[in-house]
This record gives C-alpha cells, structure tokens and sequence, in this order.
C-alpha cells in the first residue's frame, strides 16, 4: 500500500519530520516555525565526552525534544513506541501504514544505504517517515534527501535496531489527536523564552558561556595536544556546525528565517529587525568555520592562527549575548 | 547569507539552506557543498584510513586481534562495538589480546562475524577482510 504522502525537503531531519507530517494532517507548519516552537537553537560543549575521537559540541537541543516541546506548546499528542523485537516492532509498523497513517521512525545513518558513504557515521538519531510498502520495499521519505526512497526490510530493520548512543530500539512515533485550532501565538513566544534561557543560562558549558569556553578551549589545544590533533578538534567543531541539517551557520539561519515568519504572525515588527540581525551572526560562524578551514587545510598553522579563530568565537558569543537579552525583552 | 552566496563544491549530495533573497526574505535554496565542510570531512575519513592501516599493521605485528582492525574499520568506537555484539567491554577488551582471540569459541567468533557481516574465516584472517 501507499499513503498519499506529499515529501518536503528540509535542512534537518527532526523538524522535517514532524513539518511533513502536520503537513500530511492539513496544517501548513513550515521547518523554521517547528524549529523555533521546539526551541531546537543551543550551543553546548559536552565535557568527558568524546565523538569520533574529537570534543562533542552540539548546536541544537537533544534528539528528539524539538518534537516533544513543539507537540506539547501547540497541543497535539504523539503516540510513541520502542521494541526490545525486531519482529514486533515491524508488525506494529506494518499495522499502522495498513491504518494508512504514515509514521516517523528514528534510525541510525551508519545503515542507511541511500547515504552516500563518506557520510555513514554511528549517529543514531536520524528521522524519517515511512509512507507505504510495496514488493516488500519500504516507501521512505528521509527529510534531508531530495526526492522519496526505499529501503528493504532487512536494511529498515537494520537501521531502526542500531545499536550504541541514543539506539533508536525501533522508535516510532506519529502525531494522534489534534486541537481544532492551533495556538500558533503563544507557542512561539513560549518557544522564543525558552531558547533565550537556555542560550542565557548561568552554566559554563552552555549557551554564551559555551561558546566562550570552547574559544578558551580552541587556544589552548595546539600546545596541550599538538597541532595534528587541534586541527582534527577544529574540523570536528566545523562539520557540527556546518554538516547536513544545520541549513547553515549552525542553525542560525534557520533561526533567522522563524523569527521572520514569527514577525509577520505576531505582527511585531521587532522580530523581524532581530531576525536580520541574527543572519549577521549567521554569516559570522560562516566566516569562524571558514578561518578555521584555512588552519586544517594548511596542517601547518602558527599558534596565532589558533588564538585569532578563538577570538572570532569570543565576539560571536559577545554577539549573541546582546543578541538573546534584545529578542527576551521584544516579546 | 544572500541567496547568490550559497556555495556550491559539486558533492554529490544536494542540502537544503536557507538564505536571502533580493528583498531580504528568507527562502530555502539547494547546496553541492562548501569547501571547509568537505575539506573537514575528508580529514576526517583520512584520519579513519590512517587508524585503521595502523592496526592493521599492528595485526600484522602479533600486537593486537582481527576484532580491533575490523572495528576500527567499521568507524566505531569500543563502546560501540560492545553494544552491537552485547558482551561486556572488559571481554571484548580482552578479546583484542592476540593470544585470548586464538582460544575463542565458534559461538564468540560467529557474534564478532555476524556484527562485521564476515565469515569467520576472514574474521581470522584480515586479509580476507578489505
């Protein structure tokens, strides 16, 4: 069977999900308003923590809570399921595409085998929907790609049931009940409140103080760990910041263009002011990613190179600090 | 960024971004790659190629079990090499000591083999393996 099941292609895979499938109910919900609502925008460097052998920084909330915020402030329910068998977990999937109800499912991309493979990592926290089955091949529609894909039972299973961080334990999940309206309005400002406390927060690691951290950071590797592993450090900052689903500029375009759409719903004119200004800063993690691309590709970079790369971050976080306390106050 | 600013590398993958246009309005527009994101990937996988031909000679030299090139070979890490073969991480640890790894089970093995999707034959013999 096939759901008649429209594939939007988005930056990222998580808010394309829950757009294409509010989408598929018949609320026209754009990527940046479910990026916003969620209050998907943060930066966070998480110490002890190591990702392919480099620091672990991450530029949006955890996995999964875009949706959970986003569901909760417009009031819609999502039924959620994880299997501990794999032959269960396929039937329920098969039930509900029966129900003709196209379901999200959360996977890991080292299987995924439509993925070109420079771009397999162990990364378990990819989201996509299944709309249908035909000849025992799964009808896929994987929000980052560009058109609609399929994968067969065995390579569905496979992925649903990655193991190590985050394992997806064949995680479904689909929106169940709707409010007759959506409350837009008030969504956005609780989403808008939220991501200015986080970015704001009194914690070293987080947000602003993040960043600053890591610029601190950044000055310091080439002498504690050596040039070689400073550089693959700095690469790993980039392809977080820049790797597919950002939409650029780690997150901070898609940012931009909620809170313009979020000027023309609020009629506030303010937003839209700030919505310009956080394309400045967008263009400004361009040019640090940009900086720090010259130092890798050189492989010979002096110190000083490694200090003016920290200080570009050190201006942004000034940046964004004024940034977040105007946009708190607009609303 | 401008809509004419989206840069474009030529990788096979087109991504969505968003820029602005003329008018200052935020639309979505496709991306072939920038040059800084793909010159960090491709230090990235050069960085996996150089570890997995050093255990590989490590292999080679007696130092450490087929079971760590094959790892490495498959990116992962040792924690995630213990969840998909579900042991504990100080047997699989312990599994990469050349002399333990001769005195494996079938059973033992066949779990590293199907993890690897190997026979066991090449799980034996790395040469087998590329």
């Amino acid at each position: 069977m096939e759901i008649n099941f429209t594939h939007h292609q988005t930056a990222h895979c998580e808010n394309g999900v829950v757009s294409n499938l509010m989408k598929h109910n018949g609320f026209d919900i754009s990527e940046p308003m479910v990026f916003g609502i969620g209050s998907g925008l943060l930066f966070c460097y998480i110490p002890f923590l190591k990702i392919n052998h480099g620091p672990a920084i991450t530029y949006r909330i955890m996995p999964g809570f875009i949706f959970k915020r986003f569901a909760k402030r417009v009031n819609i329910k999502i039924k959620r399921e994880k299997f501990k068998n794999t032959q269960h977990a396929k039937t329920r999937l098969d039930e509900n595409l029966e129900k003709n109800n196209p379901v999200g499912l959360q996977v890991g991309v080292y299987n995924l085998t439509y993925f070109p493979d420079d771009y397999r990592f162990h990364f378990n926290a990819h989201n996509l929907v299944v709309y249908g089955k035909k000849n025992e091949l799964y009808l896929i529609s994987d929000p980052v790609m560009e058109t609609v894909t399929t994968l067969t039972e065995k390579e569905l299973e496979k992925v649903r049931f990655a193991k190590g961080a985050f394992a997806p334990n064949g995680h479904i999940y689909f929106p169940t009940e709707f409010p007759k309206e959506l409350n837009i309005e008030a969504a956005i400002i609780k989403g808008i409140k939220h991501t200015c406390k986080d970015m704001l927060a009194p914690i070293p690691i987080v947000g602003v103080k993040g960043i600053r951290l890591v610029a601190k950071l950044i000055r310091k590797w080439p002498k504690k760990k050596g040039n070689k592993i400073a550089n693959h450090y700095l690469g790993q900052i980039v392809r977080m910041q820049e790797e597919i689903g950002t939409g650029g500029g780690g997150f901070r375009y898609i940012y931009a263009a909620f809170l313009q759409e979020s000027s023309k719903l609020l009629n506030n004119p303010k937003l839209e002011e700030l919505a310009k200004e956080m394309t400045i800063i967008g263009d400004l993690w361009r040019d640090f990613a940009l900086e720090a691309s010259r130092i890798y590709k050189n492989r010979s970079a002096k110190e000083n190179a490694y200090n003016n790369v920290a200080s570009q971050l050190e201006s942004i976080a000034d940046k964004e600090e004024v940034f977040f306390k105007k946009l708190k106050k607009s609303i | 960024m401008k809509k004419n600013e989206v840069p474009q590398d030529n990788g096979e993958f087109k991504e969505l971004c968003y820029a602005v246009d003329d008018k200052g309005n935020y639309i979505t527009t496709k991306s072939t790659g920038w040059e800084p994101k793909s010159i960090a990937l491709s230090n990235a996988i050069e960085e996996i190629n150089e570890r997995v031909a050093n255990v590989k000679a490590r292999v080679l030299n007696n130092e450490t079990s087929p079971i760590e090139y094959y790892m490495e070979l498959h990116k992962m890490d040792i924690n995630i090499l213990t969840s998909y073969v579900g042991l504990w991480k100080w047997r699989v640890k312990r599994h990469f000591k050349p002399s333990v790894f001769k005195k494996l089970s079938t059973d033992i093995l066949q779990k590293y083999a199907d993890v690897f999707e190997i026979s066991i034959d090449q799980l034996k013999n790395i040469e087998h393996g590329n």
